[in-house]
């Protein structure tokens, strides 16, 4: 542990080997495509398939209505009336958003499906739309599900410390309104799902690269009426995630019917259009926020008012209306505050998990409040945040809302990234260059990165919620020839999980890391699995070491018994130590493949009465609680944190803007692997940084994405993506196995770094941001409105 | 009555190319793309697909000796050409120096993008074999990643073109 050993999945990745859904060939495989809906809101008047059905290679059709009659509606997790929504994997009797899916084909080929599509016929009627959530909310507003009866998923008020005494003992109380965009993280692999249905053992097999395949089951086998433990679910590599592939399983669904209809394996691969238009954005978040604060820079409290925009379904919302939760304060120490928080429908594509989920529009309202702040009581943003902060001897800090921050140096974290760009330097030559006429900005923000979610945060929105907690499976085997094998339930997607459990089995057994075999991917008759299992939520790194331990204990346990009873020695005296079972004592040792072998093979050789074979599966959880009757819950484990500076220069003639210089200071405790954490801090920076510049789901007035292919959603490149420095604190965690805090979100710190930097660099102009995307125009557009004043 | 497919089992063509220095014969549909005849008809699956408008760059291959985007290429326009791939790139055990570099530099997170990578820092190491990080970025800017920010495959092409140089390269 701790070294930054080269990756285990790598060769078979750089060589092309990699196993991702769309290299999976079965026998007799056909292919699906969808048809999708051009309307944001319309009935569906008729689905002609007939035409379709007859073309050559076409196998069958699938339309809304058979579905509704074949299939349950997808569960809800919403309290009432929201959860009477009915969302299936067609859209039954009405579409609800401009891409949904209504009608389905399987063919011999990819290009045959595609053919088929164009010959349905689908007839709609058009009925009136909204795009804006607090449109939504107003009377008369088209309403999405009828049987909602509004399109409210979810109104809720958490209230702590007493925010009215802290606006009555302000010396000024800052207002404003802020609104965060809709973007996604894009992985370059989009959605994918095979599945088969095996008649001979009524075995339903689907091979997909969903990041939680064990956490959908219930939607799965629900919606199928399928029984779950027939249900075979498999991921191999995945091309990235990032939250996205968490809500696929109406495709699951979908594809899954297709192959019992058609008797046939079937194959879908999401095409890029689909997946921007109809996968998964993040949440859109609008705020008002008012913020009581004396003139010295200390912040009393908070209160906000937030309208969050989830699209036409709630594919795992409302979890996102309190997951922001986790990190109510941010990092800092006020005790007030209030928070009225609502969960609109609107006719856009459906929001879910999305790095940084939920948290990330909290974080850059604080973090673009504190800025907003600095600027009104004439300070700078650091000294306002290091007055805030909460202390490193405060640790482990309980929240407001009953978070319990398991250790970190705020202050530090400050102080060196401000050293790693030169702030103050930059100050100077900032007030220097405006004299030029060149505008320099500098961007600070310091956020909370919450991993290891506790699933009890969903019972906030709907006590009946089975959910809470969160666990993860490990299984470890010596076998007969002293090989050890490991299978664990995460999913990964790229965040090197065969390498870093090698890592933590390694030591535990005295042996190197390339002597550990990890299973790749996921197959659930194969690992062992909790329904919570997968990758998400900087989850692995911190629940797989716990369940990695926890297995090797079991095994080490076992056989220092048979090694004790071979050496005729004490079990509490063995070690394990390259690849032996050694006796303290004596110093005599054996192999482990002994071991294995007398535990396999040679069991008369076993101590009398001891079970044969060498393998443990473990199961491990945190110590999660519920949330009280305030909503009070830790809802993580780990707090990691990182601050972010940036440095642009801005062109007041165009609005655009580059990044000069970014920094990054990073703290995710113990690090298993340096080389995977920083890879992910990097990930994480660009993603962000992504989404403050140039990734923006927007909709024109007819409900239609403006940005549906690359051409228009405009993920970054290597030009736009700036060198980023960074470095590493390692502040143990207080509670989580080895000090190992979850890595990987990064909280969408550069969203309110660059949208701070932005305002800085305005000065001159006095713009205020108030958006999170720094959209040249929008900027441009701003700073003509302030000449005009001038 | 079936409906006959748009297009006729005669309109088929042969396509014979070199693929990874082997000869190759097969028969496509005239639409068929190149990154379809390799993923499908040829089994080679290292070559991935990510936009299909030619702009996430997972697809790259080099044929002819200059990059092409195959979802951007019919694979009758491969006629007679010869194709790189990712599968090309290792000699039996042993990796390409790239790919090596990658591996050193931690290049790679999910793997998807990296083939295309690949195939796009060879091109440019071939025509400039010590690039500034300026020229680097520009030689990949057709193929996106999400996974790395691209920090650390800038490193990785700039360590790959010391070692394609023959210089020593301490990971």
């Amino acid at each position: 542990m701790g070294h930054p050993l080269k990756r285990k999945e790598d060769r078979r990745l750089l060589t092309g080997l990699g196993k991702f859904v769309d290299d999976i060939k079965l026998p007799g495989m056909a292919y699906a495509a969808i048809l999708r809906s051009p309307y944001a809101h319309a009935r569906i008047l008729g689905i002609d398939v007939s035409k379709a059905e007859r073309l050559e290679g076409v196998v069958c059709t699938l339309v809304g209505e058979e579905v509704a009659k074949l299939t349950d509606p997808f569960l809800q997790i919403s309290s009432p009336p929201a959860n009477k929504l009915k969302d299936y994997c067609l859209a039954v009797g009405k579409v609800h958003f401009a891409g949904e899916p209504v009608a389905a084909v399987v063919a011999e080929t990819r290009s045959t499906a595609e053919d088929a599509l164009e010959l349905i016929d689908a007839e709609y009627e058009a009925v009136d739309h909204v795009l804006d959530a607090k449109e939504a909310l107003k009377p008369g507003a088209p309403v999405i599900h009828e049987e909602v009866g509004s399109n409210v998923v979810f109104r809720g008020k958490w209230d702590y410390g007493d925010i009215n005494a802290a606006m009555k003992q302000a010396d000024k109380v800052v207002k404003k309104t802020l609104h965060f965009h809709r973007f996604s993280s894009t992985p370059i692999e989009n959605n994918a799902v095979l599945a088969q249905y095996d008649k001979a053992t009524g075995f339903l097999n689907v091979y997909s690269n969903n990041q939680m395949p064990m956490f959908c089951i219930p939607w799965v086998s629900f919606a199928l009426k399928f029984p779950s433990n027939r249900i075979r679910m498999v991921t191999g590599d995945v091309g990235g995630g990032f939250g996205t592939k968490i809500i696929s399983y109406p495709y699951i669904v979908l594809i899954s019917l297709l192959a019992m209809k058609s008797g046939r394996p079937v194959k879908w691969i999401e095409t890029r259009t689909e997946h921007l238009s109809a996968a998964n954005h993040g949440n859109e978040r609008a705020f008002e926020v008012e913020i009581p604060v004396k003139n010295d820079g200390t912040i009393l409290g908070l209160k906000v008012k937030a309208w969050d925009d989830c699209g036409a379904y709630t594919r795992y919302e409302p979890a996102g209306a309190t997951i922001w939760a986790q990190v109510t304060p941010g990092c800092y120490r006020f005790k007030n505050f209030q928070m009225e928080f609502l969960q609109v429908m609107t006719s856009k594509c459906p929001v879910g998990p999305n790095r940084g989920y939920s948290r990330m529009q909290h974080l850059w309202m604080i973090e673009r409040s504190v800025d907003i702040v600095a600027r009104e009581l004439g300070l700078d943003p650091t000294e306002v945040r290091l007055k805030n902060f909460i202390r490193p001897e405060e640790m482990p800090y309980v929240t407001p809302s009953g978070g319990v921050y398991d250790g970190g140096n705020y202050p530090e974290s400050l102080s060196r990234v401000l050293k790693l760009i030169d702030y103050w330097r930059w100050r100077k030559e900032q007030v220097e260059e405006r004299k030029k006429g060149r505008l320099i900005g500098i961007g600070i923000s310091t956020i909370l990165d919450s991993g290891t979610n506790n699933f009890g945060q969903v019972k906030i929105t709907n006590p009946e919620n089975p959910f809470s907690g969160n666990s993860e499976g490990a299984r470890i085997s010596i076998d007969g020839l002293g090989g050890i094998q490991v299978a664990l339930g995460t999913s990964p997607q790229g965040q090197g999980h065969e390498t870093f459990a090698s890592q933590v089995v390694a030591d535990e057994f005295g042996v190197s890391p390339d002597q550990v075999t990890v299973l790749m991917g996921f197959d659930s008759a194969v690992n062992p699995y909790s329904h919570q299992s997968g990758a998400y939520a900087s989850r692995c790194a911190v629940m797989g070491t716990g369940a990695l331990l926890g297995a090797a204990k079991k095994v080490k346990e076992k056989a220092a018994k048979i090694a004790a009873h071979v050496l005729k020695a004490d079990p509490e005296s063995i070690e394990f130590k390259e690849g032996h079972a050694v006796d303290r004592d004596s110093g005599r040792k054996i192999p482990l493949w002994q071991i294995g072998n007398i535990a396999w093979v040679n069991n008369v050789l076993l101590p009398e009465g001891m079970e044969p074979g060498l393998v443990a599966i473990h199961f491990w959880r945190p110590d999660f609680g519920l949330p009280d009757e305030k909503w009070r819950l830790n809802q993580t484990l780990t707090y990691s944190y990182q601050s972010h500076a940036a440095v642009i220069e801005m062109d007041p003639e165009t609005g655009k803007f580059k990044i000069l210089k970014y920094a990054i200071v990073d703290d995710c405790g113990k690090q298993i692997n340096p080389m995977i954490v920083e890879g992910q801090v990097h990930g994480a920076a660009a993603h962000g940084i992504g989404a403050a510049m140039y990734e923006n789901f927007e909709y024109d007035e007819d409900g239609q994405l403006k940005s549906s292919t690359l051409v228009d959603y405009l993920v970054p490149t290597a030009l736009e993506v700036p060198d980023l420095v960074t470095e590493s604190m390692e502040t143990p965690s207080l509670f989580a196995p080895k000090g190992i805090k979850g890595v990987g979100e990064g909280g969408g710190t550069p969203i309110s770094a660059i949208a701070n930097a932005v305002e800085d660099a305005l000065t001159p102009y006095g713009v205020e941001i108030s958006d999170s995307h720094q959209n040249p125009q929008r900027i441009y557009e701003l700073i003509v409105k302030k000449r005009k004043k001038m | 009555m079936k409906l006959a497919k748009l297009t006729q089992k005669d309109d088929l063509v042969q396509i014979r190319c070199k693929v990874n220095g082997d000869a190759y014969t097969g028969t496509v549909e005239p639409r068929t793309l190149l990154v379809y005849f390799l993923r499908d008809v040829l089994n080679l699956t290292g070559t991935h697909v990510g936009c299909d408008t030619g702009h996430c760059g997972a697809c790259t291959v080099i044929m002819d000796g200059k990059t092409v985007k195959s979802c951007m290429v019919l694979a009758v326009q491969a006629e007679g050409a010869s194709i790189l791939t990712v599968e090309g790139l290792a000699k039996g055990e042993n990796l390409h120096p790239i790919q090596e570099a990658f591996w050193e530099n931690h290049g790679l997170q999910c793997g998807y993008c990296t083939p295309g990578m690949l195939m796009s820092s060879l091109f440019l190491l071939q025509r400039n074999p010590n690039p500034t990080d300026e020229e680097i970025r520009r030689g990949i800017d057709g193929n996106l990643c999400r996974c790395t920010g691209y920090v650390n495959i800038v490193k990785s092409v700039k360590a790959a073109a010391k070692k394609m140089r023959g210089v020593e390269v301490t990971a």
